[in-house]
């Protein structure tokens, strides 16, 4: 291993950190709204919309078809355009948040159709309005389920995060391409997977954890 | 506190000409078909049917959460369908609704699910816990105020159920096959707390069945629906005693169909009506006494109505004339309905096997 590497590492670590947890916490802000508007305008949700709920389904696909890589290197304008450039870990957070909001409207779609129809209904029979059915019934009884779902979208922003590293994202990513790839320095690379895995390991089990932890039916 | 009795006339859900369709793959599906109905402040009054006769359909039309295609429907004096969807949410805090799966919030305790109707109209936080904690009481489930629905029994699930359909004060409770689910214990014990609540809290019931049973436990008028129509509506003792509808002879004589196999061409027959003004005294028993003249009961079907005798004996009559002469004066004289007859197919024109 050459000398300096273990600060090196370090610092990548926290980058990758910062840019998975930062994206995706703005990609939730997006995709949250995104999928409880795509369950609810549905043609049998609670308010159906038949217009937005296709526009919204469209763009959703439209962005969740084109491989990340592919987006990253589309994205660089724009991304430099808000950001002041293109690279760098901060930077990354653009297009790591473009790709991973629709994927995570997919997911919370599909935690927030979990909800028994029921339930619902019995809300509706209560007088419940829109918005406290979403408030009060969809998001507390999806709880668990979204959780996880945000645990599988933050362990795939994570992936996006490595490969953003290869057009000069920063990360563990970054450190893969730069020692593994140009210096033909294997062990650097091995250790950065081992590292990449760990992290994903941390993620998910915290993830599952807080959602069993959670869930009342257990 | 209102007295059932005292506000009989008053109606505080009728349905007028309600059809609903429903648009399918395979074409529109009638599920109602012209139904009218008129339910008075306080009773509790039943719906029953066949499954796929329509009821659930003819609930939900009742709160709106099925809109209907066609008809009107007057709560409490406000013409429904014409209201917007707030004054909709304000009217259905006074209908309360309960459901064969509960429908309880899964992710909240007994409490938070009492709870729930008080946050959504607002009540403030210490009222309605104070609220929720005396309905937890009303069903007797003060003990598990903090246990989740997972913990919870079918029974208990229902009892939660019904305090949080009652925490807004409803005037109405409609309850779809809320026992549907439950064992015959617990359906008794259901039951009779609705009974409580109704005459406790003046609260107009209506309840969904397909089980005869729940209506002759509970019920002081009843519907029978049948292929998406009211096939017949009146007291439950009168459909008891005299089934006009092919439907309604269906469910009070489920067993009919067995009965003419094994009859014999050359006796009569006497059937002995129990009209639910009689009470369950022996009559029987009395008249074997009195007559001194054995008797071969061939089918019976009563049943017990709030105390009362509803339903029929047919019993063989003595081949003697005189004899069997005797044991009908008997009868007539203590004011019980009879009918002689023959031939037992001949006993309801042919109904009984339609
Ligand atoms: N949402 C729906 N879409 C299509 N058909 C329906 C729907 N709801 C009920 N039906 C049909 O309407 C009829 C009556 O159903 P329902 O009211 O549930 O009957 P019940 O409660 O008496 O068993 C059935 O034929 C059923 O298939
Ligand atoms: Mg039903």
């Amino acid at each position: 291993m050459p000398d300096g590497i273990i600060p090196i590492l370090g610092l990548n670590i926290w980058e990758t950190i910062y840019m998975t947890l930062a994206s995706t916490l703005i990609a939730y802000a997006i995709g949250l709204p995104l999928g409880i508007i795509l369950v609810i305008t549905d043609k049998d949700g609670i308010q159906p919309r038949p217009v937005p709920n296709s526009i919204i389904n469209v763009i959703v696909n439209i962005f969740r078809s084109i491989p990340f890589l592919i987006l990253l290197i589309m994205l660089i304008p724009f991304t430099r355009a808000i950001m002041g450039k293109a690279y760098g870990s901060t930077a990354t957070i653009v297009p790591l948040t473009i790709a991973a909001a629709p994927f995570i409207a997919r997911m919370v779609e599909s935690s927030i159709k979990e909800v028994d129809r029921g339930v619902i209904e019995a809300a509706q029979s209560m007088g419940a309005t829109v918005k406290q059915i979403i408030f009060k019934v969809l998001i507390p009884e999806a709880k668990p389920s979204l959780i996880v779902g945000a645990t599988i979208s933050v362990t795939t922003v994570l992936g996006y995060s490595a490969m953003a590293g290869i057009c000069g994202g920063g990360g563990l990513g970054a450190i893969a391409i730069n020692y593994g790839y140009y210096r033909y320095q294997a062990n650097v690379m091995i250790v950065t997977v081992i590292l990449i895995v760990v992290l994903v390991q941390i993620f998910q089990a915290v993830g599952m954890h807080i959602s069993r932890k959670g869930d009342k039916r257990l | 506190m209102s007295n059932p009795a005292s506000t009989e006339n008053k109606s505080i859900i009728s349905i007028e000409h309600l059809v609903k369709t429903f648009e399918t793959k395979n074409g529109p599906i009638t599920a109602l078909n012209d139904i009218n109905l008129d339910i008075k402040e306080g009773e509790i009054f039943g719906i029953i049917g066949m499954s796929g006769a329509g009821k659930s359909t003819l609930v939900r039309c009742i709160n709106l959460l099925e809109k209907p295609t066609e008809g009107k429907i007057t709560f409490d004096g406000m013409d429904l369908v014409s209201l917007s969807d707030n004054d909709l949410n304000q009217a259905r805090k006074s209908m309360g609704m309960i459901f064969q799966q509960f429908n309880l919030l899964m992710q909240r305790n007994a409490l938070g699910n009492v709870l729930f109707p008080l946050e959504i109209s607002s009540v403030p936080k210490d009222k309605a816990v104070e609220k929720a904690k005396e309905l937890l009481k009303l069903v007797d489930l003060e003990d598990r105020m903090y246990s989740y629905p997972k913990q919870l029994s079918g029974g208990q699930k229902q009892r939660v159920a019904i305090a949080r359909a009652l925490a807004t004060n409803p005037k109405v409770l409609l309850c779809d096959e809320a026992t549907s689910a439950l064992d015959p214990k617990t359906t008794r014990s259901i039951l009779s707390l609705l009974k409580e609540i109704n005459q406790k809290l003046g609260i107009t019931i209506i309840v969904i069945t397909h089980e005869m049973k729940v209506i002759e436990e509970i019920c002081t008028r009843v519907a029978i629906i049948d292929e998406s129509k009211i096939a017949e509506i009146g007291d439950v003792k009168d459909i008891f005693t005299h089934p006009k509808s092919p439907a309604a002879n269906r469910l009070v004589y489920p067993e009919g169909e067995k009965i003419p196999e094994n009859f014999d061409e050359s006796t009569h027959y006497l059937r002995i009506i129990f009209d639910g003004r009689s009470s369950y005294e022996p009559i029987l028993a009395n008249m074997i006494l009195d007559c001194n003249e054995t008797v071969n009961i061939f089918y019976a079907n009563s049943r017990n109505i709030d105390g009362n005798a509803v339903g029929e004996i047919v019993i063989q009559l003595p081949n003697d004339a005189q004899r069997a002469e005797k044991i009908k004066n008997y009868l007539e004289g203590k004011g019980i309905n009879i009918e002689v007859f023959d031939n037992f197919t001949d006993r309801e024109e042919g109904d009984i096997n339609a």
